[in-house]
């Protein structure tokens, strides 16, 4: 049984787990999914890569950003069959320049998939651990 | 009092004799035309020495060299003590500025300090030679501020009081000229090594400057200040601006790293050379450096011009001393200028102190700490291994933080941890009362002594301890002292830039889109900008200038987007309490809370681990990348004596909830943020807290 009491200006409500079954009525306002202000996830409404994506981590800005970005793009816009199969080359660049960078992008497959999923849920942006945790900065599916 | 009345009484039979001469020399010189009688005295009352001072010349005489007399010396007097301070206030600026370069041993400086001594001691004798005197050494010590600045980086306190005298920087040839017109050496010893000879100095100089001697005279994108808004700034333009080059100029001689570990995680490392390497472990097992990225990351700053890539370079160890907003661009401490495209003002703040601290004297100022960076992190380190006795000034974020870390190491060292504070609790400010007094009781138990209510009066160095001397009559002794009384926003290129400053909240005041100027914006402490939701704020918390940064650089590329994305913040105090918070969190304000028991799951350990991450913030982010790690621990149910185990606070301003707390709650805030976005008045908040699922994981 929930029970209430007050403190000066402060309430405090004790609730147990069967207080809280019932959903909410609470109303929350609907959220436009095409709100410029709001942070967007990896992929813009307009079906554009958001480069800005915390997700990528520093993928995108880093000495390899432009190979990665280029890479990526092609990977994103692909129509083939095989997704990405023409961009091979692409891919072959960015892993050059990743070799050049040990400490930066640990060789590990995982870089080169980089995000997978594709999210439009707005997210804060870490700063992140690109350079010293043994993990990539986009924290890969661990799949591959 | 009764001098005067005594002289006055002398002056008296003076005054009625002389008035009688002068009546004697009036009926001589044939003045007989009924003026006579004015000269009488017509009383012998005490006052009358007034009234015989019409006719008596004598006594007016002496009047007026009495009154004259005092008044020289009343002004020789005040000159003296003006001429005493402004000699004291010298003299300590060059001894601060003395103090980070007395390591470097340099073969003349003894020679110098010899001759410093005489020359103060000379000063205070004779008033005329102090004229002359102080003209030389102010002249010295603004010759001495250039090249000193120009050397090893001075810690940002001293910059300031040194960029002060010379604001418009002193060139190197111009000081080499002074000193050897004079034959008194100031006091730094690096000057002197540097002053005699001519050609060294420069050279000198050129070596101890940081590693990149020349850089662009010109970058499309300039960060003034290198913490986490200037490298937030610096990923986001990168990220949008594809071969965007961006060069930040910082103060510190370190690159971008993250503040929050300096007060957590740092402290909880097993690691004995943590302070080395400055690597800590998350609760989740994984490593990582506070520095956001590795130095590879980072071009040099020569080859920014010349990259077709661009990148972004750091210039550690400068400051900017000057903003020419007309002319697009600054100028650092050596003289040496950048014009930009775009600007960033990320400068941060430097800690508060006590007043009764700074005026406490040297020995005080010694065994006192400002916590805010890597070096104060290393300092303090070493302190808490060999004192017996530690006390924080302050029960905020940072006092708390440090008191928990160095509260756990108290049985390691042997160390007594004591906090105090002027409110009633911990987190005062932040927390409602009963959540403050809750949260004062776990302090303790992580072994701090709470000294609450307290407000410092004096402190004092004896007996080779410091007794801090409180208003009620408390004294506390300890060894050291950590002083955690807030953040002065850095807002010295204000004046300069002619950019504005807000009186409420300190800070450059800038708009929605945190732009003050066009091509200037400011980002994360320093910056007090427009939140369309909650209204004009300055908010001082990593995620903030993490989300700040990130906006300012987006918007230096292009966009006009407003602050919207509200940023979050959190604090652990200890394994068993911590909480996440987002919005206007002010203990003042009306407030709701919802809690629950909680279990052994609910602890900011367990929400680590299950989410894989290290930093709270991140754990948002990761979400959309990752799935979660499932978790291992079973639930056991853990009794917890006290009420609030887990739960929800509301803040309310006018029936709208402006902040909130999920207290030992987590991986919720996407659902606080909405409920703030919004700004509806909510009838029931209990309903509004089901929307939060406290009684699960």
């Amino acid at each position: 049984m929930s029970y209430c009491r007050q403190e000066g200006k402060d309430r405090i409500i004790f609730v147990t787990k069967e207080d809280h079954e019932a959903p909410s009525n609470a109303e929350l306002i609907a959220d436009d999914p095409n709100d410029p202000y709001e942070e967007q996830g990896l992929i813009l409404p307009n079906g554009d890569i958001n480069w800005n994506c915390p997700c990528l981590g520093g993928m995108a800005s880093g000495p390899c950003g432009s190979q990665f970005k280029e890479a990526f793009s092609c990977f994103h816009y692909s129509k083939e069959e095989v997704k990405g199969s023409e961009c091979i080359d692409h891919f072959r660049n960015m892993q050059e320049c990743m070799q050049k960078f040990p400490e930066l992008y640990p060789q590990e497959d995982e870089k080169e998939n980089a995000p997978q999923k594709e999210s439009d849920s707005a997210s804060t942006a870490p700063l992140d651990n690109a350079a010293s945790s043994p993990d990539t900065p986009t924290e890969g599916p661990e799949a591959s | 009092m009764l001098k005067c009345r005594t002289a006055w009484n002398k002056l008296a039979p003076l005054a009625r004799s002389s008035s009688t001469v002068c009546r004697r020399n009036v009926r001589g010189t044939g003045l007989t035309n009924g003026r006579t009688p004015i000269c009488v005295p017509a009383t012998h009352m005490s006052s009358g020495a007034g009234g015989g001072g019409g006719g008596g010349g004598w006594d007016n005489t002496i009047y007026a060299v009495l009154v004259g007399a005092a008044c020289v010396g009343g002004m020789t007097l005040t000159y003296k003590t003006l001429k005493e301070d402004q000699r004291r206030y010298e003299e300590r600026i060059a001894e601060i500025a003395s103090r980070p370069h007395r390591q470097e041993a340099l073969t003349s400086s003894e020679p110098a300090e010899l001759e410093v001594v005489p020359s103060s001691e000379a000063d205070p004798t004779a008033p005329e030679v102090e004229v002359e005197a102080e003209v030389a050494p102010e002249v010295e010590v603004e010759a001495a501020v250039a090249p000193e600045v120009e050397a090893v980086v001075a810690p940002e306190v001293e910059a300031e009081l040194i960029a002060a005298p010379a604001t418009e920087a002193v060139s190197p040839s111009e000081s080499t000229e002074l000193p050897p017109d004079e034959p008194v050496v100031e006091a730094p010893p690096e000057e002197a090594a540097a002053a005699p000879p001519v050609d060294p100095p420069v050279v000198e100089e050129a070596e101890s400057k940081p590693s990149s001697a020349t850089f662009p005279s010109h970058v499309p994108y300039l960060l003034i200040g290198g913490g986490t808004a200037s490298f937030a700034a610096a990923r986001s333009i990168r990220a949008r601006d594809p071969n965007a080059k961006v060069l930040i100029v910082t103060e510190e001689p370190d690159l971008p790293y993250m503040r929050p570990p300096l007060s957590k995680e740092l402290w909880f490392s097993d690691d004995s050379s943590v302070t080395e390497t400055l690597r800590f472990k998350q609760w989740n097992g994984k490593e990582r450096s506070i520095y956001f990225q590795p130095p590879s990351f980072y071009i040099k700053a020569e080859e920014l011009g010349s990259s077709e890539n661009g990148g972004v370079a750091v210039l550690t160890g400068r400051k900017v001393v000057h903003m020419d907003v007309r002319g697009n661009k600054i100028k650092m401490d050596d003289g040496s200028e950048i014009s930009y495209d775009k600007c960033l003002i990320a400068t941060g703040g430097i800690p508060r102190n006590l007043q009764v601290i700074e005026r406490a004297g040297e020995e005080v100022m010694k065994r006192t700490t400002l916590f805010r960076k890597i070096e104060d992190f290393k300092a303090l380190d070493k302190v808490s291994r060999n004192v017996k006795s530690i006390t924080i000034i302050g029960g905020g974020f940072l006092g708390s933080e440090l008191a928990c870390a160095l509260g756990r190491k108290s049985s390691e060292f042997g160390l007594e941890v004591v906090q105090m504070f002027p409110e009633k609790g911990n987190m005062g400010k932040v927390l409602p009362e009963y959540l403050s007094n809750w949260t004062t009781e776990r302090v303790k138990r992580e072994g701090v002594k709470i000294i609450s209510e307290a407000l410092v009066k004096s402190v004092s160095f004896i007996d080779d301890e410091l007794e801090i001397t409180l208003k009620d009559g408390r004294v506390v002794k300890t060894d050291h002292i950590v002083s955690a009384v807030g953040l002065e926003p850095n807002v010295d290129l204000a004046k300069s830039a002619g950019l504005e400053v807000d009186s409420d909240f300190g800070g450059y005041r800038v708009n929605a889109e945190l732009q003050a100027r066009s091509n200037i914006w400011v980002a994360g402490d320093a910056a007090c900008f427009y939140d369309i939701r909650l209204g004009r704020r300055r908010v001082e918390h990593h995620d903030h200038a993490v989300v700040s940064g990130r906006l300012a650089g987006e918007n230096m590329t292009g966009t006009s987007k407003p602050y919207w994305h509200q940023s979050m913040f959190w604090s652990d105090l200890g394994p068993d309490v911590g909480y996440e918070a987002i919005g206007i969190v002010d203990s003042s304000l009306p407030t709701v809370g919802v809690f629950a028991k909680a279990t052994a799951k609910d602890t900011p350990k367990a929400a680590a681990e299950q989410s894989g991450t290290g930093i709270r913030s991140e754990s948002e982010t990761e979400d959309t990348a990752t799935s979660p790690v499932a978790s291992t621990s079973p639930a056991t149910v853990v009794e917890h004596k006290d009420d609030y185990g887990k739960g929800v606070i509301f803040y309310l301003r006018d029936k709208v909830v402006v902040g909130i707390v999920l207290w030992n709650v987590f991986n919720r805030m996407p659902v606080a943020r909405k409920i703030i976005k919004d700004g509806e008045e909510h009838a029931d908040l209990n309903e509004v807290a089901k929307l939060f699922n406290i009684h699960e994981d």
